[in-house]
């Protein structure tokens, strides 16, 4: 096998999924934001990813510079998730979780297709116009845009990390996260919290479809499999465990280049999806181990 | 008895008015057939994801199954593989005899082969304990994980998907034949789930749905539960899928037979129109989801898929308990419930 034969290539697949990785890492970082405190699973996740890749694309054709467009499709997204809580979330989030899987999954279809007949079902990137590394006399080529979206990326989630670490309206989320009641008792106004927080989970899935585009390529349709990777990520990693988040991120995005590779590309979406089976399987026959019977 | 005769009256109207469906709306017979899928759909989806509260994402993996067995089946056993795949299903057509063979013996292939599938994943999923949002995620990723694999599987036609025999010409209009296929498949999958939601089976899957610990724990073997209920709905969507399958004539791996933005999202939509968790439910969404569904596709010029997103967020937001639901809430001394004063309070708020 050339993985083998050739150590080097292996190594640029390793780069390659890595710094892509990092991307994954930060839409999973704002997934387990929502989980954790709102207690719903976004199904939409994906399709803000997605959507934040349309509004750059856009920006770019309009002849904005595609790095103040981050920014942009951020501040775009914060108000599409504003929206989508005022309409649709807030009538969900102390129910059941099948309800409010099912409504953002409805939400999910609604905005892909939304997508669709606005976009195009084309597929679409931005190519910001940087150089490539040459490295190990060209054995190795790193695309530098890969590389300052890796780090965009990783400061996105270190200023988000700050952000609920210092700031007053930080606190409270962490606060509800904790206990909603107790929080709300305590002056907490939950009601807020829970929109700024499902907000900045948008606009962070905005930046990182941002760079996704700039990176990859988008279309209308890949965005389930950008809700089953931040689902697989913190699923791995745990709630509420932010190191965890980074490392699986960096991990998934590896794996899938490498199974990308030996698989062949056509069966790249079978690959994310089956591994999200065997990892539910997986931790579901740990949970079984730990399980303690009288006998 | 004065309510049983109004059943049977009921009943009988509904069966004889199926039965001469086709021939008051010949040109909707093929939407018509189509309508006992929905009903199939959506009340084998009730069985796991109303009654015993596993809500799945992924039943639609037995219906691509069954639809891809029959027709690999049917290709099989009468023709060369390599020349059918070639020319794409332009080879001889069959004989009625040979056409209704296949199909048959392709339809109880796929069941058996969707069935003990159901039993293996129910092995690795249910029987390890897997609840909640984790099984419905874990059976979405199934339901593309599925779709995926086929799509690039060249036995069975990949990504171009694969075409079912010509129907022949003996047998009378398509539409009807299919008609009747998914009409009896329906019907026998209602009286099998009345009979299974009066007795035990009813009583040990509610149970598993209010409080699965507890059942447990009151001696009910909820995995053995689980896996039947389970099995049972992949053997009738398989069925349905073996059907369909040559109803369309054109198996396409993630829209037709995997179709799990379509299909699989309608049949939980219609599961929760109707009312999820009761036998008529799921009947009723069906059918009322099905003829607006038909009514109104082709006016919508490519937007029926928006819509479709929309509906599903109102209906579920809005509209949980279904119309089912609705009127136990609103009559419920028709369903039996004896309301007391003291109670109405705390019932009213839990949603039926």
């Amino acid at each position: 096998m050339i993985l083998f034969a050739a150590p080097i290539f292996s190594l640029q697949l390793l780069i390659d999924g890595i710094l892509i990785g990092a991307i994954f890492a930060l839409a999973a970082y704002g997934m387990a934001l929502v989980w954790g405190v709102m207690k719903i699973i976004n199904f939409s996740q994906g399709e803000f990813v997605i959507l934040g890749g349309f509004i750059l694309f856009t920006l770019f054709k309009a002849g904005v510079n595609p790095f103040v467009g981050i920014p942009l499709a951020a501040i775009a997204l914060y108000f599409v998730g504003l929206i989508l809580y005022h309409i649709v979330i807030v009538r969900i989030v102390e129910q059941d979780l099948f309800i409010s899987i099912l409504a953002t999954f409805g939400m999910a279809i609604l905005l892909q297709q939304l997508m669709n007949q606005i976009f195009g079902a084309d597929v679409q990137t931005v190519n910001p116009g940087l150089d490539t590394w040459f490295l190990f006399n060209n054995a190795i080529t790193v695309l530098q845009i890969k590389v300052v979206s890796f780090f965009i990326a990783i400061i996105l989630g270190g200023c988000l990390a700050a952000f609920l670490k210092k700031t007053r309206l930080g606190q409270a989320i962490r606060a509800t996260a904790q206990d909603t009641r107790a929080a709300r008792i305590l002056g907490v106004d939950t009601n807020k919290v829970y929109a700024t927080t499902f907000a900045l989970n948008a606009a962070i899935c905005g930046a990182a479809g941002a760079l996704v585009v700039m990176t990859w390529v988008i279309q209308p349709f890949a965005g389930l499999a950008y809700t089953v990777r931040s689902f697989m990520i913190v699923i791995v990693a745990g709630l509420g465990n932010v190191a965890g988040v980074i490392f699986a991120g960096l991990g998934l995005g590896a794996v899938e280049n490498f199974a990308g590779f030996i698989l062949g590309a056509e069966f790249q979406t079978a690959f994310i999806f089956s591994l999200l089976v065997i990892i539910l399987v997986g931790r579901n026959f740990k949970l079984r181990l730990r399980r303690k019977y009288l006998k | 008895m004065k309510i049983n005769t109004i059943y049977y009256v009921l009943y009988g109207g509904i069966v004889i008015l199926a039965l001469i469906a086709p021939w008051l709306l010949p040109a909707y017979r093929t939407q018509l057939a189509f309508l006992w899928i929905m009903v199939v759909f959506a009340l084998t989806w009730d069985t796991v994801g109303g009654q015993m509260g596993y809500n799945s994402f992924g039943n639609i993996v037995f219906f691509g199954i069954g639809m891809y067995v029959t027709a690999v089946v049917q290709r099989n056993i009468h023709y060369d593989i390599e020349e059918y795949v070639h020319v794409a299903g332009r080879v001889e057509s069959l004989t009625p005899g040979e056409y209704l063979t296949g199909l048959f013996l392709g339809m109880g292939a796929g069941a058996i082969i969707a069935v003990a599938i159901a039993a293996i994943l129910g092995a690795c999923i249910l029987a390890m304990g897997m609840r909640g949002q984790y099984f419905g995620i874990c059976t979405l990723g199934l339901g593309v994980a599925a779709g995926e694999l086929a799509n690039g599987w060249e036995y069975i036609g990949a990504g171009s998907g694969l075409v079912t025999p010509v129907f022949p010409d003996g047998l009378g209009h398509r539409g009807v034949f299919f008609y009747y296929i998914f009409f009896i498949t329906a019907v026998i999958l209602f009286l099998i789930l009345k009979w299974l939601y009066q007795g035990r089976f009813g009583l040990a899957i509610n149970a598993i749905r209010d409080d699965e610990d507890k059942a447990e724990a009151m001696g009910i073997h909820t995995t053995r539960y689980k896996i039947v209920a389970w099995c049972l709905s992949a053997f009738f969507l398989s069925l349905a899928g073996g059907g369909a399958g040559h109803l369309i004539g054109f198996i396409d791996p993630t829209e037709v037979a995997f179709a799990g933005a379509t299909f699989g999202v309608w049949m939980i939509l219609m599961a929760i129109l109707g009312g999820k968790g009761t036998l008529w439910g799921p009947v009723i969404g069906a059918v009322i989801f099905h003829i607006t569904q038909e009514v109104t596709w082709t006016y919508l010029f490519g937007w029926q898929r928006v819509a479709m997103g929309a509906l599903i967020v109102a209906i579920v937001v809005f509209f949980p308990m279904g119309i089912m639901g609705w009127m136990r809430e609103r009559w419920p001394e028709r369903f039996g419930h004896r309301v007391e004063e003291a109670q109405a309070f705390s019932t009213s708020k839990g949603g039926g």
